[in-house]
């Protein structure tokens, strides 16, 4: 099953940045990668359920403002001390100026 | 040559982690823990905040659940004291009679709160472990009298759980103000005035007479009357293990900045360790901080096995106290001059420069996790010793993000 949720302008994110995207009570994270690549995943941290978008995006890499924890955005791999579990990512594509995700 | 394995004294996070690191870095061979606690290693940071106020989050948190140790083959030891380090033999002794012998040893044994040495010192509990929380959960109970001792971090935390739960709680610290060591005075006038809007009522510049089973009773003769007391005046390093087997102690047990002990087969991490660090000028530290624990394990755990890395990670601090969050990194004092930035309302993130423009510390705080990138921005540019342009530091509409470019 497919549901592709409209979830902000590609201009809402900076490059190499994230932002935080509610949607029917859940909370997502929509990064753009240096490369100018678009990727979304859970919001929250898998450590202590920290919104990511609060981070910093350094690469590939979001690192959680609260205890470091660090994953690779791209594929939701969660990369070492405090973070183990991995992180979920969706399928994100590009229509216009707008950035869709999939969250089914 | 036959390998007796790396044995790890300790039961928090710097023995937890060097356990992962020992097999990150495809160690095979033995490892042994042995902690004092019958419980597997677990997190302490909630102990003074989630575990007291947040059902939910009652139970111990373990780095290590039975699964971990499983897939990392530790041979887990708990309940066990160590009695003696025995170097010539290269074994350690327990309290049950059996020896264990080491290759390489790590000792990860904390740090202990320092206990009030004032008539009736007894009557105050301190918090060190998980049960201890479970104690004090029991006498948080709403409308209760809790008079806290120290305006540290951990007093302060346990000061914000008590309030939360309902208590009425005092908070007192002999010092001018809360937080004296470490943190600037801005960002604890911030914390103070969180703990008076919450009703905790703060008695600073007041030292301790004595304590009754059932008051604290002050310096300038005023007794406030107690329930609970709890004392929160700081910890000394677990270093009797070290010392009684003749390790070199200063400040903790002294390492070198690969972690290594005056013993080359013996290494220490976390709070019990001391070593000198490049970005604190050299000087010898010890600290107390989660994160820091991790990265001293990491850097022993890859020492032990032939590595030689140095270690340099830049110290960073957290607290938690009702919706406040504070992050500290580096260095406040090597840096003497303060520039200021104010992220959003109730923020505030200060840099520690030098008088040549070079930044050395980094204090914030802020509701939520507003501070946070911030934060680490300035660790990673302390960590490169960057001269930043004080301007874009000062100027909250300018990420600081360009400044890690270039």
């Amino acid at each position: 099953m497919t549901q592709w949720i409209d979830a902000c302008a590609k201009d809402d994110v900076a490059e190499e940045d994230v932002i935080r995207f509610d949607h029917a009570g859940r909370t997502f994270a929509i990064y753009r990668s240096p490369d100018d690549k678009f990727y979304a995943t859970d919001g929250l941290c898998t450590h202590e359920k920290i919104h990511l978008a609060d981070g910093l995006v350094m690469d590939n890499i979001i690192e959680c403002p609260k205890h470091n924890g660090r994953f690779d955005y791209t594929t939701g791999v969660a990369k070492g001390a405090p973070v183990c579990v991995n992180l979920k990512t969706y399928p994100v594509k590009l229509e216009g100026a707008r950035v869709f995700i999939n969250i089914a | 040559m036959s390998d007796a394995g790396i044995v790890i004294i300790g039961g928090g996070m710097a023995a937890a982690r060097a356990c992962i690191n020992l097999r990150a870095n495809d160690y095979a061979g033995l490892i042994t823990l042995v902690s004092e606690e019958n419980l597997l290693p677990y997190d302490r940071p909630p102990l003074s905040k989630a575990s007291i106020v947040d059902e939910a989050a009652h139970e111990p948190v373990l780095l290590l659940d039975d699964s971990i140790v499983a897939s990392l083959k530790v041979d887990v030891r708990l309940g066990k004291i160590v009695t003696a380090i025995n170097r010539s033999e290269k074994t350690i002794s327990l309290n049950d009679g059996s020896k264990i012998a080491y290759t390489k040893l790590l000792i990860a044994t904390g740090a202990k709160p320092r206990k009030l040495n004032c008539v009736g010192g007894e009557f105050a509990f301190t918090l060190r472990d998980y049960k201890d929380t479970v104690l004090l959960r029991q006498k948080f109970q709403p409308g209760k009298k809790i008079v806290v001792i120290g305006g540290g971090f951990i007093g302060l935390e346990l000061a914000s759980s008590a309030s939360k739960l309902g208590c009425e709680v005092s908070l007192i610290e002999a010092q001018p103000r809360i937080l004296m060591r470490g943190v600037p005075e801005p960002i604890a006038r911030i914390v103070h005035n969180a703990h008076v809007a919450a009703g905790v009522t703060m008695i600073i510049g007041t030292g301790i007479s004595h304590l009754t089973e059932d008051a604290v009773h002050l310096n300038d003769s005023r007794v406030i009357a107690a329930d609970t007391i709890i004392a929160g005046i700081g910890a000394s390093p677990e270093t009797q293990l070290a010392a009684d087997a003749g390790l070199t102690i200063e400040n903790g047990i002294a390492c070198n900045a690969q972690m290594q002990t005056s013993d080359p087969d013996i290494y220490a991490a976390g709070d019990c360790a001391s070593f000198p660090h490049e970005h604190m000028g050299g000087k010898r530290i010890r600290l107390e901080a989660w994160r820091s624990a991790q990265e001293q394990a990491a850097t022993a755990a890859a020492n032990m096995l032939g590595g030689d890395k140095t270690h340099t990670n830049v110290p960073w601090f957290w607290s938690d106290q009702y919706d406040l969050s504070l992050q500290i990194a580096g260095s406040a004092e090597l840096g003497p001059n303060t520039i200021t930035r104010v992220p959003s309302e109730g923020a505030l993130v200060l840099f520690h420069m030098t008088d040549d423009g070079a930044i050395k510390g980094v204090s914030g705080i802020g509701l939520g996790n507003s501070i946070g990138r911030d934060v680490k921005i300035a660790e990673m540019l302390i960590a490169k010793n960057a001269k930043p342009s004080p301007e874009i530091l000062a100027d909250a509409a300018q990420p600081l993000k360009a400044l890690l470019k270039g």
